[in-house]
């Protein structure tokens, strides 16, 4: 055995670790009567890659490796939104725990395409091809197409994983045109290569109508996958009509990921072309805040209105992304990028926590999705509607929850670059979206309950739950180490 | 230390409270709510006894780096000008925890902890003196305020709740990315006294005046701006109307001299007469709605927007009557409208209505009580040894240093705020016994009477002997005015 081969992709350990540990999981699954057994394959799998992400990240001591002929990169940035991932999932398996008991789901099935679409993300977070982008991509999105079905008795869901793959495939077909089309002009598939290879084709007017072409296309396949407008019509259906915990899987790990995605095709690969994909994301963003708090509020069924109130969030996260270069100059670049870094994290615990809520009132025979399902909660349980509102109103942006600096932070960084206008229609925006989070506030403490069954669920998913909901205060308080780590991610980037 | 102690044991109080748990702890939550109240206001005294009226700048300043990325500060201090707030907030606090003693019957761990943990962020307000650690607080104040009037108001309360939350909240958003672009401009610091310096042109003042006016003109509020205020008061429950009235509303005007006026002195000449118009009409307008009010919590709420109106004319008059008289009407408002609030309370649990026309006779039955109203109600109408005198005098004053006609308006409150105080007064209180409910009305309790007689006290010696409060502003308002004459262009 090569020893100095396996020395030079240690960084990638994690992903062999997720691989390793998922097959070990497959094959258990298959011989044990068991079912938890694979429950506790996947939290240890999970724990282990943590560990092993922690490590690399100290030994690599910021430098970046590029690995497997430049297909794959693991840097600062790709460990910490990798360590927010395991986070993620091992938060959902959690909370999912008792829902998926009662309702036999929790099987081999459910846990290995978990862990087969979190190595998707894996990947994409640490892409450094446009290949590996792809693959990356397909393994996370097939994945959640089969996982969104996994309740194939209901009519609901299987229609929802329908229109997630059909559309979900479409725009798989957007972005392979667009990369083709700069593959094209370029020659080559590495993005670093892609950066080099296309400044100076963009002085000449037709090339840079091509690249612009090219783009256009990539575009819409990454904010397919982030979830914006004009092309978020999944979204609603898919937060819908998946089982819960699968929901909850979807808003929080792959957005991570279609973000890692987005820095590494547009600010990795395209910075050249930066001038016309920030217009493109200042777009994007305004249509996002706009329908997305606007419709949230028709809403009254909760997971659709927290769909919505992601297609919003989305929204403001671009903020970031679009105001990295000011009048060519690249000055606000870490300020910004660390913005949407700090936003998406942010928006990954908040999102947890409140589908974490929903899980935890749902019980046997009883799906906890309505509005309605809220009244009351502060007679039924004072502390988790503390945890609920918390929640709530630190996705409306107020302090002192975390939600609040995610805000302040993207604002600061457009307002940075002069995107003036955006920031006010933004505000204007959110203190429309304000409005549906306080109704959720409203429902809970104003209202009588409508049934008083005590809230059940699991020690382990009531303790993280706490844990959750306080973390969002507590970083409300004291934001400054998180700032502090996207700021370094971002720098080495 | 001494502020940031006024901030949390508060807070930290209304923690305790409320991790206690249900009501079948209530009559210890009262009694450590009390004590946590109480601890709040003696914290507070030092900060009048230990200040030094010559000084213009800031004292008991505290600073620590919070967050280090942006340079956010936990900077705290006190001028002359924000000092008086912190001591009213905690009296306020420590008297609407005594005056809910026995109305909250439900959920009374939740309802102290909202006024503790409200008490605590409002003085984090009147004491911060760094831009996100002000907002911070200002925006938090909403929560509890949202929580006190939704669960313990009155039928129409989510309706009052959200509009209060959203018309509030619009403001201070746009207030948020004018103090974003001040980061900006000033190179990367949210110190508001950085930005007292820093120069700016006519033309980003402007843009930035407005930003602030949003906020502030919500909260103070003025006209047009104001239609949040009557609904919230009517619904909220007695201690939410106070402590909305004698603090919430003072948060607006408070913004003005911290924000706008040292900030952006040119802009703020510049559209003075915009700031005195809008307040003239608070003052002319507003008081001929109180008037024709049949809801006397209504009517007390148009009044406050009509002597808020006043506060803000003096702010814009820029002289020292003008600034220091509207301080002086904040501060006396602040009693005034508490103890008027308070009083419709005592009616209200009582008889459980606030219609004037269910009332008439009240004297009768309810002479202690009926003696006190009378002197605030005469304070509210701006009666000489009231402190409500002494305000308005000032500012009337002010005005007529600017010019005759202002002052000509702006005197004409004193004829409809006594129109409307007294008729309410005549109707609620005099006259024969109108119903049975009110023979059957018994006079106040003692602890009524002593939250009562605490607040006439401070009425009577803020109207008679005015210096402790004035002597104290003095220097910190002349510096103020220093700074707005002179130019940043």
């Amino acid at each position: 055995m090569n020893w100095t081969w396996v020395a030079n992709h240690l960084p990638a350990l994690p992903e062999a670790l997720l691989l390793v540990g998922t097959c070990v999981l497959m094959i258990a699954d298959a011989r044990s009567a068991d079912r938890r057994l694979g429950y506790w394959i996947a939290q240890a799998t999970l724990l282990a890659c943590f560990v092993a992400t922690l490590w690399v990240l100290d030994v690599s001591d910021g430098r970046k490796y590029y690995i497997f002929s430049n297909l794959f990169v693991a840097d600062t940035l790709a460990h910490l939104l990798k360590a927010t991932c395991y986070l993620a999932v091992s938060t959902a398996l959690v909370y999912s725990r008792q829902y998926l008991l009662d309702r036999g789901l929790l099987r081999g099935e459910f846990m290995s395409l978990l862990l087969f679409s979190l190595l998707g993300m894996m990947i994409l977070i640490s892409a450094n091809s446009f290949l590996t982008v792809y693959l990356g991509l397909e393994l996370m999105s097939l994945c959640l197409y089969a996982l969104v079905a996994l309740n194939r008795d209901s009519p609901q869901a299987t229609e929802a994983a329908m229109k997630y793959f059909v559309l979900g495939a479409l725009s798989s077909g957007l972005l392979l045109y667009g990369m083709s089309m700069i593959y094209g002009a370029t020659g080559t598939l590495t993005i670093p290569e892609i950066a080099e290879h296309i400044q100076p084709l963009t002085g000449n007017a037709s090339d840079k109508t091509f690249l612009v072409f090219g783009l256009v296309f990539m575009m819409a396949g990454v904010a397919f996958k982030i979830g914006v407008v004009p092309f978020h019509m999944w979204i609603p259906d898919v937060y819908h009509g998946a089982p819960t915990p699968v929901t909850l899987v979807i808003g929080s790990g792959p957005k991570i990921a279609a973000f890692a995605m987005a820095v590494r095709l547009l600010v990795n690969g395209l910075p050249a072309l930066a001038a016309d994909w920030q217009q493109m994301l200042a777009l994007l963003a305004i249509l996002s805040i706009a329908l997305g708090n606007i419709t949230a509020i028709a809403q009254s069924n909760l997971k659709r209105m927290l769909a919505y109130s992601a297609i919003a969030n989305m929204g403001f996260m671009l903020l970031g992304l679009l105001s990295g270069m000011v009048d060519g100059n690249w000055l606000n670049r870490e300020e910004a990028y660390a913005a949407s870094l700090f936003y998406i994290i942010v928006y990954a615990i908040m999102t947890v926590g409140a589908f974490g809520i929903l899980l935890l009132l749902s019980r046997a025979g009883f799906e906890c999705e309505q509005l309605d399902d809220m009244r009351g909660l502060n007679r039924r349980s004072p502390w988790y509607a503390l945890m609920m509102m918390i929640l709530m109103l630190s996705l409306a942006g107020l302090p002192p929850t975390v939600g609040f600096y995610a805000k302040l932070v993207v604002l600061s960084a457009a307002v940075n670059a002069g995107w003036i206008w955006l920031a006010v229609a933004a505000v204007i925006l959110s203190v429309v979206g304000a409005y549906y989070y306080l109704r959720v506030v409203k429902l809970m403490y104003f209202d009588d309950p409508a049934d008083a069954a005590p809230v059940t669920g699991g020690i382990g998913a009531r303790v993280l739950m706490s844990a959750n909901g306080l973390a969002v205060l507590v970083f409300g308080l004291f934001p400054g180490g998180l700032m502090a780590l996207c700021a370094v991610a971002i720098a080495t980037l | 230390m001494l502020l940031s102690l006024a901030i949390w044991i508060p807070i930290a109080a209304g923690l305790v409270v409320l991790a206690m748990g249900g009501d079948r702890r209530a009559p210890l939550q009262r009694w450590i709510a009390l004590a946590g109240a109480l601890l709040g206001f003696l914290v507070t005294i030092p900060l009048y006894t230990g200040f030094d009226t010559q000084d213009a700048g800031f004292q008991f300043t505290q600073q620590i780096l919070w967050i280090e990325r942006f340079s956010i500060y936990y900077h705290l201090g006190v001028d002359g000008i924000s000092v008086l707030f912190v001591l009213l907030n905690s009296f306020i606090t420590l008297l609407v925890v005594g005056a809910s003693w026995s109305q909250v019957e439900s959920r009374v761990g939740q309802y102290n902890a909202s006024f503790l943990i409200l008490s605590g962020l409002l003085n984090g307000v009147f004491s911060a003196l760094d831009a996100v650690l002000f907002y911070v607080f200002f925006e938090a104040t909403l929560i509890p305020m949202f929580i006190i009037i939704g669960i313990w108001g009155g039928p129409n309360r989510v309706y009052a709740a959200v509009k209060f939350f959203l018309y509030t909240l619009a403001g201070s958003l746009l207030m948020l990315v004018a103090l974003l672009y001040l980061y900006n401009a000033s190179g990367g610091s949210f110190a508001i006294l950085d930005w007292h310096k820093l120069p700016l042109t006519l033309a980003a003042q402007t843009l930035l005046f407005f930003g602030f006016l949003f906020a502030f003109a919500v909260k103070v509020p003025m006209w047009p701006v104001h239609t949040w205020l009557p609904d919230a008061h009517t619904e909220a429950p007695t201690g939410g109307s106070v402590v909305l009235a004698a603090i919430l509303l003072k948060l607006g005007a408070y913004g003005f001299v911290r924000f706008t006026l040292p900030i952006l002195p040119d802009a703020s000449k510049d559209l003075a007469w915009l700031m005195i118009a809008l307040s003239l009409i608070a003052v002319a307008y507003i008081g001929v709605v109180a008037l024709v009010q049949t809801d006397m919590k209504k009517l007390i709420a148009y009044s406050s927007i009509s002597h808020m109106g006043f506060v803000t004319l003096g702010f814009f008059v820029f002289n020292s009557y003008g600034v220091e008289g509207g301080l002086v009407q904040m501060i006396s408002h602040g009693f005034v409208s508490a103890a008027l609030f308070l009083c419709v309370g005592v009616l209200y649990d009582r008889m459980h209505t606030r219609m004037i026309a269910d009332y008439g006779g009240v004297v009768n039955t309810m002479p202690k009580f009926a003696a006190l109203m009378m002197l605030f109600a005469m304070a509210n109408a701006g009666l000489p040894a009231t402190s409500g005198f002494v305000g308005e005098f000032m500012v009337i004053m002010g005005a007529m240093q600017a010019s005759f006609w202002l002052a000509l308006v702006a005197a004409t409150t004193l004829i409809w705020g006594a129109a409307y105080t007294l008729w309410m007064y005549k109707r609620v209180i005099f006259g024969a016994v109108a119903n049975d409910r009110v023979a059957a009305l018994q006079d106040l309790n003692a602890r009524e009477l002593a939250v009562l007689g605490l607040l006439a006290a401070a009425v009577l010696f803020m109207g008679v002997y005015p210096l402790p409060f004035t002597e104290v502003m003095h220097a910190s308002v002349n510096e103020l005015l220093r700074h707005v004459a002179a130019s940043k262009l």
